[in-house]
């Protein structure tokens, strides 16, 4: 029960502190919503929005997580109040969870909005539900724990947006969000396989439109894998990095 | 009954010995002082008894718990105030205390009632609800300690409690450190200034560079000192260039340094101010004041560590800036 009170307060203090502020609700709502107009007034018709509306999710949550996560994992780090937390009695793995779970809900709001958007141009029907919503939830909870790990890495929160770049960027071009994994050329293929997006959009591929190319049981287990090796490597730097 | 005992322990940073086999104990209910220069191995002390920094090697036992292996076991209490404030900017005084005693999983009626009387206690019950960025360096202060003791925990930390803040708060602090101790916290404590030391502390250990280099009771400690006998001379010249002089002078006095114009002169014998007298107008310098100082705890520190006071009071500055 006690350590059940600490997780709860740490996730509502991120909540209160940070993901509830003006500039982040506004980031959440803005980023994706710019995003989602940018790529649906480039298509030309209600079956071109439905193709790119697994890839602008995708974003959403990707940009959404990584970005909150350097702002508040490297900040508290700079100012010592994480200290705080290092030094009270509940596990390394409990306080992170707690200090992702803020991050992997603002990633699952942030990718609400593209839906809502589509469904007022577009009809929604036969889109899987369930698949679609829990590969939204893999995909946020793996990119909040790629989040974490550049988090960790880096001492300045500008440093960790840096990082962040490097890594999301390459993600929005190989990971099949608006390119097709096929048209790539191979040496680039097997770079993409290495990306975990690239399976969180095959699975939001398969519920929406049915056009995915990898089963959606290999992706969800490579996604699991994807954030548990994540998720240890941070608490790994951590536990080397932090308690020195 | 000792609470915390602490037998060779050691950090060593890339070759770089930070903290060498250091041997001591606390027991329950006193105030225990850690003393010494910057560097010297203080905070890298109370991180590794908190579980902020693994130890290179040696043992930790608190409240009969490994301090090593069960240190989430041994955080539940233990209070950590650290050198500086490190509580959220963003939230208010009443809801920080209410956070930090979330961490320890108090209820939420339990944790609202003791962040109040906290808040009460320590003279910030009026302020409660005003964003901690907007309290001053006291006030800060107060607050962090506040939450330290949110759990009341057996053993707090206080690292250098009333560096850096004015009179009046470093005095409610030490009445505050007083009362807690009191009311049976036992306290460890690092700061920089002697007499703080002297007025609050039970016993006193001395680091340098590392090493434990004396360790016991204060009231042994000033009688020790006492047992010195000690003279300032105020000069109107620069008084560093007089020193090896001197010394070469009178071969059985310890002489240090104040600042630039303040020295002493220090012996276990009784000390003749004439042939000083004498000296210092053969040198051609001219003597405002010689004054008999009663040695104090600032003697032992200045004698253990090496360092002279001047450089001590440098070091104060550095921090208070």
């Amino acid at each position: 029960m006690r350590k059940y009170i600490a997780f709860w307060s740490i996730l509502w203090k991120d909540m209160k502190t940070y993901y509830l502020k003006p500039p982040n609700i506004s980031w959440g709502i803005i980023f994706p919503f710019a995003w989602t107009l940018m790529f649906f007034l480039r298509s030309e018709g209600a079956v071109e929005i439905r193709e790119i509306l697994p890839g602008v999710m995708s974003l959403a949550v990707l940009f959404g997580t990584t970005s909150m996560l350097a702002v508040t994992i490297t900040f508290e780090r700079r100012s010592r109040s994480f200290e705080r937390l290092l030094l009270a009695p509940i596990s390394l793995n409990l306080l992170m969870l707690a200090k992702t779970s803020g991050a992997i809900i603002f990633g699952i709001l942030n990718a609400l909005l593209p839906v809502i958007i589509a469904s007022l141009v577009i009809d929604l029907s036969g889109i899987n539900w369930m698949s679609a919503i829990l590969s939204i939830i893999f995909i946020a909870v793996t990119s909040a724990f790629l989040g974490l790990f550049i988090s960790v890495s880096a001492s300045e929160v500008f440093e960790a947006q840096t990082f962040s770049n490097f890594v999301r960027f390459p993600m929005m071009f190989l990971g099949g969000l608006f390119l097709p994994l096929e048209r790539l050329p191979l040496f680039l293929r097997f770079l993409s396989y290495l990306l975990p997006l690239t399976y969180g959009v095959d699975i939001l591929k398969t519920a929406i439109n049915g056009n995915g190319i990898i089963p959606s049981g290999i992706s969800f287990l490579v996604l699991v894998g994807f954030s548990l090796f994540l998720f240890l490597m941070s608490i790994n730097n951590i536990q080397k990095r932090w308690i020195y | 009954m000792n609470i915390l005992e602490v037998k060779n322990l050691s950090k060593n940073y890339d070759g770089f010995k930070a903290v060498k086999e250091i041997n001591f104990s606390l027991e329950k209910g006193e105030i225990f002082g850690f003393l010494g220069p910057n560097g010297a191995g203080k905070t890298t002390t109370i991180n590794m008894l908190t579980g902020l920094a693994r130890p290179s090697s040696g043992a930790i036992q608190i409240a009969g718990e490994d301090g090593i292996k069960n240190i989430k076991k041994v955080q539940r209490i233990i209070g950590i105030v650290p050198d500086e404030s490190n509580l959220y900017e963003e939230m208010n005084g009443f809801d920080n205390l209410v956070f930090c005693a979330s961490l320890y999983g108090m209820g939420k009626k339990q944790r609202e009632e003791r962040a109040s009387r906290l808040l009460e206690q320590f003279g910030l019950a009026t302020t409660g609800k005003k964003l901690f960025k907007a309290y001053s360096k006291g006030m800060k202060r107060k607050l962090t300690i506040a939450a330290g003791i949110i759990h009341e925990p057996q053993i707090l930390f206080l690292d250098e409690p009333t560096t850096g803040i004015d009179v009046e708060n470093a005095r409610q602090i030490r009445r505050l450190i007083q009362t807690l101790n009191n009311k049976g916290t036992t306290i460890f404590l690092t700061t920089h200034y002697i007499e703080e030391a002297e007025r609050l502390c039970h016993r006193i250990g001395f680091i340098v560079e590392g090493e434990i280099v004396k360790i016991g009771r204060t009231i042994d400690l000033l009688q020790e000192a006492q047992k010195e006998y000690i003279i300032e001379f105020t000069l109107e010249n620069e008084v560093e260039p007089l020193k090896e002089p001197i010394q070469k002078t009178f071969p059985g006095i310890h002489v240090y340094t104040i600042d630039h114009f303040h020295l002493r002169v220090s012996s276990p014998e009784k000390i003749d101010l004439m042939p000083f007298m004498k000296f210092f107008a053969e040198e051609k310098c001219l003597v405002r004041e010689a004054r008999i100082i009663r040695p104090s705890l600032e003697e032992v520190f200045v004698k253990v560590t090496g360092l002279e006071i001047d450089r001590l009071k440098k070091e104060k500055e550095g921090e208070k800036k």
